[in-house]
């Protein structure tokens, strides 16, 4: 029988520990277990026997840490085709008749990938696709990624199964004390994942005993669809007199399992310290306590989606979707996209956190930038520091499958519509890689004009998404709202769509609010009224601007109003910070005239807040290039000084520096030219191999409040993109950083290739490691041993050159 | 065996964090910083342990420690006497490299704080847990020699591979090796120590070391 037709229909005994057993047979302390199937092939074929003859249905293949970081090529063939022919001797030689197959076992690479780890997604991927290709070749009948700590690798993994392999996939996590995994994401947003991906089976094993794990399981029942596997060790470890001994004996574990399968959970084994014992006595105490019982898989319908580390629910209480991060009507952001300033994105979806929001969309469309690059670069940069879900906005389906690959969690994806042509784009990429769609109701004949016409394109998504085996759950309906300026019936029509498909179709709904007062004075007082009725007619979700003061009031009121904010606690919080008519999200600065401070005192003093509102003021009455000369750069020289004789430290040049930085962010949100003219262009990053850049910003941060125009290409950068962008830019000066000895070889490399490519570039080098002689003996043109240090050599080099950009 | 252990936040000490941030002695306190930054860093921390206590053996005159060859000096000298040694690894977790790393973009000032937070908590981790193994040790009249660490002394970073296949980190606490030797999580730290017989004597691991031009000497 086919296993996916077996898992359908039957609790599933999966089989018990290996690596324990192996080190009974003497397997040495960090030996690789993988090369007993060539060395010891006896042993192995004898355990997976000893599993089959107990009871499992399923045996996992010798091969947890068989992948290209732990073998060549040439020996990680021969080590899986060993394992597979030793589990199918082992199937062949068992004798009990019940149904057997053998699972090709995947375990994690053992490397944390990037932003955290240095392995790249792409690598990952492709290390565990090596894998699987052997496997299915070798004749596995499916395939158990198992004992998975990181929601990314795990996604990395089964996108290298399904890509590789049309077989069943079971799915396991190992999760830590705190019932999340370890790198952070909880059960609800690994189910989120995993389900949307098409993973067969999805559960939890390894970590503790069955006891322990039980919450995390019940989780899962709660949120999943598909069958659960629950695979415990047999408790936790200890010592006896030299001997490791596991404290949850076969009848105790076999209790709890039974137990756990009685509460939903169908697929069942052991992990760490069980044995081919705990499996029989699991098989007996099922055989004697629930004979024929196969728990039922409800289907849920929840709509969710998820980060790295948290799931969102839509349902009755309303989820706010941040708008903020999109260059329409954006010159702030244009720029910054232009500049690939991802510092300004990052603050940016910081800040509507803060607000309240709680997915972020993010949207780079400019028509003079490579869209799949930044928003592929932009989705990678927000998920590595917020752990709000993306809701990944593009029309472009080049850009929107980039993104979505490398998206840690199910996104949100804005969006799909009627037409055929979008639904042929969308849903085969929501299919193979998850994801909640925004559906907006119009079609090639454009926007009905009728409520009818709206739920009828919906009706037609709803039908075509079923095709594809998308549920209409993972649909949230844009009803469009349009400006009432232009037609007055336009809520009404958009309103009542909204109302139909909610609560007549049963799928969820969303809204752009703000759309509807286009072309009318004072919109936030139409804005908050509609969307107002948009809620009170069912909306699910609305992608709106968190720092508006009236949107936010009748968010807040609304869940009051609803009985969705117990204890009103919500609201209470809201309304203590909320002032009338303010804009929210901009932190009150204390009064700084009372405090008699100016823009130079306060950035000397590393206050931010205070600094901005200073600088707003005197935009007022000065001009850009005055207050720049007259007030930052005054202050900013002063406490550098200082810093260069040891008066101030490192922490107290950062804070000048930020609050500086704050200072010009007003300039440039406020002015259409700053009138401030840049110092030459300078192309900083850390070299090739190195993920340290905490130095390398503090420069760039120094380097850009002294005017100069930084080209930050981040960390583990390759020479060829510093050559790229050096004489892309014709910049004058690089600037590269490595924390590691191991690293400095890569800058050497570049410093020579540069010499080639850009021979104009002076180059400077700095980091933990660097020293004076070294950095001249790997051709570098000046050490600089802090961020002071580089400024001051920058300025030299720009009044030298005095070059004009 | 390997044990993994979990501990509660161990007492801060805001010295070392000012020792690390490089601000000690200075008249700017920096006080406020240190408080929003400890405040935030709570949550993102989590402070595990996994160890294995492994037989000192000699074969060929190269000293082994289980199956780990350790010819360096430094280590020699740290254990000398020992017919065991404790191997250990201790970290912070990720999800504090993700604040750090968020800080590092937009607030330099906090991310260095916070840098200095991460290798004092890392510290005190081990500290705790040194002192743990050192009380449970004492009921057999043994303690602990100083713990040294790769990258310390002549111990080269490549030890690192060794002792990560020894104590199977990955699984065990989450903590990685990546393909230059470093750790990630980076708050992490791996160590060896000796286990001797007799406490009578206080060993002072930085008097020990000959490196008396180092920053960080107490």
């Amino acid at each position: 029988m086919d296993f996916r037709e077996f898992l359908q229909h039957n609790i599933v005994i999966l089989d018990g520990g290996m690596g324990t057993l192996l080190q009974e047979r003497g397997l040495q302390p960090g030996e690789l277990p993988e090369r007993w199937n060539l060395t010891h092939p006896e042993d192995i074929i004898e355990i997976q026997r000893n599993y089959y003859d107990s009871g499992s249905n399923v045996v996992n293949t010798n091969t947890f840490g068989a992948n290209l970081l732990h073998y060549e090529q040439e020996e990680l063939e021969a080590v899986i085709t060993a394992a597979v022919a030793n589990a199918k001797k082992a199937r062949e030689s068992s004798t009990s008749t019940h149904q057997k197959y053998i699972a090709l076992d995947i375990g994690p690479s053992g490397r944390l990938l990037k932003p955290l780890g240095d392995l790249d997604f792409e690598d990952a991927v492709a290390i565990f696709a090596e894998t699987v290709r052997l496997g299915v070749r070798c004749g596995v009948d499916l395939i158990m990624i198992e004992t998975m700590n990181d929601s990314y690798e795990t996604k990395a993994a089964l996108l290298a199964a399904k890509e590789n392999s049309d077989l069943p996939v079971l799915v396991s996590d190992a999760y830590s004390d705190t019932g999340k995994l370890m790198t952070g994401a909880s059960p609800a947003a690994m189910v989120a994942m995993l389900e949307a991906m098409g993973a067969d089976a999805i559960g939890v094993n390894c970590s503790f005993g069955p006891d322990r794990l039980a919450p995390i399981v019940e989780q899962y029942l709660r949120y999943a669809s598909v069958p659960i596997i629950l695979k415990p060790n047999a408790g936790m470890p200890h010592s006896e007199n030299g001997k490791t001994v596991y404290n949850i004996l076969p009848d105790a574990f076999s209790r709890i399992v039974v137990e756990l399968i009685q509460k939903g959970v169908r697929v069942v084994g052991g992990c760490c310290g069980t044995t081919p014992l705990y499996i029989e006595k699991l098989c007996r105490q099922i055989a004697d306590k629930i004979p024929g019982f196969v728990p039922e898989i409800e289907t849920k319908h929840n709509t969710v989606i998820s980060s790295y580390s948290d799931a969102v629910f839509f349902g009755n209480d309303p989820v706010l979707i941040g708008e903020r991060i999109n260059p329409t009507g954006k010159k702030r952001l244009k720029e910054a996209l232009r500049n690939n300033e991802l510092n300004y994105i990052l603050s940016e979806g910081l800040k509507q956190k803060e607000a309240g929001a709680q997915v972020l969309d993010v949207n780079v469309g400019l028509p003079e930038i490579d869209e799949p690059v930044m928003l592929t670069k932009a989705v990678y940069e927000l998920q590595s520091i917020i752990d709000l879900p993306l809701q990944i906005d593009t029309s472009d389906p080049v850009a929107m499958e980039k993104a979505l690959r490398i998206y840690n969690g199910k996104p949100m994806i804005n969006s799909v519509n009627g037409k055929k042509e979008s639904m042929e784009a969308i849903f085969p990429l929501m299919k193979k890689y998850g994801g909640t769609a925004v559906a907006l109701t119009l079609d090639e004949n454009g926007i009905p004009d009728t409520a009818e016409e709206r739920v009828a394109i919906a009706k037609r998504i709803i039908d075509t998404a079923a095709g594809y085996g998308i549920d209409k759950k993972d649909l949230i309906f844009d009803t469009l709202a349009m400006a009432v300026s232009a037609d007055n019936n336009a809520a009404k029509i958009t309103l009542e769509s909204l109302r139909v498909i909610r609560h007549e179709l049963g799928a969820h709904t969303s809204l752009g609010v703000s759309n509807i007062s286009f072309g009318l004075p004072q919109r936030d007082i139409v804005n908050a009224v509609f969307f107002a009725l948009a809620l009170e007619n069912g909306l699910s979700a609305a992608i709106m601007n968190p720092f508006s003061a009236e949107m936010m009031k009748t968010f807040f009121a609304f869940r009051v109003l609803k009985g969705l904010d117990e204890n009103c606690s919500d609201y209470i919080a809201f309304a203590d910070m909320v002032q009338n008519n303010v804009t929210l999200g901009e932190k009150n600065a204390p009064s700084a005239v009372k405090d008699n401070l100016t823009l130079k005192s306060t950035i000397i003093k590393g206050l931010k807040e205070q600094a901005a509102k200073l600088c707003a003021e005197l935009i007022q009455t000065s001009n850009p290039l005055d207050i720049v000369q007259e007030h930052i750069i005054p202050a900013l020289d002063t406490v550098g000084k200082e810093y260069e004789q040891g008066r101030v430290y490192l922490p107290g040049l950062l804070m000048s520096a930020e609050a500086a930085k704050y200072a010009f962010e007003e300039i440039k949100s406020r002015m259409t030219d700053t009138g401030v003219k840049d110092k030459c262009s300078f192309v900083i990053a850390t070299v090739k191999g190195d993920i340290h850049d905490i130095g390398k910003n503090i420069v760039k941060l120094l380097l850009e409040n002294y005017g100069f125009d930084v080209s930050d290409l981040g960390k583990d950068v390759s020479p060829e993109a510093i050559i790229e962008e050096t004489v892309r830019l014709h910049a004058p000066l690089v600037g590269l950083s490595a924390l590691m000895t191991t690293t400095v070889p890569a800058m050497e490399e570049t410093i020579k290739l540069l010499r080639v490519k850009a021979p104009w570039a002076k180059v400077a080098v700095g980091g933990a490691v660097l020293t004076e002689e070294y950095a001249k003996s790997i051709g570098a043109d000046k050490y600089c041993k802090d961020a002071m240090d580089t400024v001051r050599y920058a300025e030299d080099i720009n009044a030298t050159i005095r070059c004009e950009q | 065996m390997i044990h993994t252990l979990i501990f509660d936040a161990p007492a801060w000490n805001r010295r070392e964090i000012k020792r690390y941030a490089r601000i000690q002695g200075t008249e700017i306190t920096y006080d406020t910083l240190i408080d929003d930054c400890i405040a935030e860093a709570g949550s993102a921390l989590s402070y595990r342990v996994c160890y294995s206590i492994l037989p000192v053996n000699t074969e060929n005159n190269v000293l082994y420690l289980g199956n780990i060859p350790s010819p360096y000096q430094t280590i020699i000298k740290a254990i000398r006497d020992a017919q065991e040694v404790l191997l250990f690894a201790a970290t912070v977790g990720a999800p504090f490299d993700r604040l750090i790393q968020r800080y590092s973009l937009l607030e330099p000032s906090k991310s260095l704080i916070l840098q200095a937070i991460g290798a004092e908590r890392a510290e005190s981790l081990c500290d705790a847990f040194c002192e743990r193994m050192n009380t449970e040790l004492s009921a057999a009249e043994k303690c602990l020699t100083p713990r040294v660490s790769p990258g310390y002394g002549d111990i080269p970073l490549e030890m690192q591979k060794n002792i990560f296949s020894v104590l199977d980190c990955p699984r065990k606490i989450g903590l990685t090796l990546d393909s230059s030797l470093m750790m990630s999580p980076s708050k992490s730290v791996t160590a060896i120590a000796g286990i001797v017989d007799g406490c009578d004597k206080q060993l002072e691991r930085c008097k020990d070391c000959e490196k008396i031009d180092c920053l960080f000497r107490k």
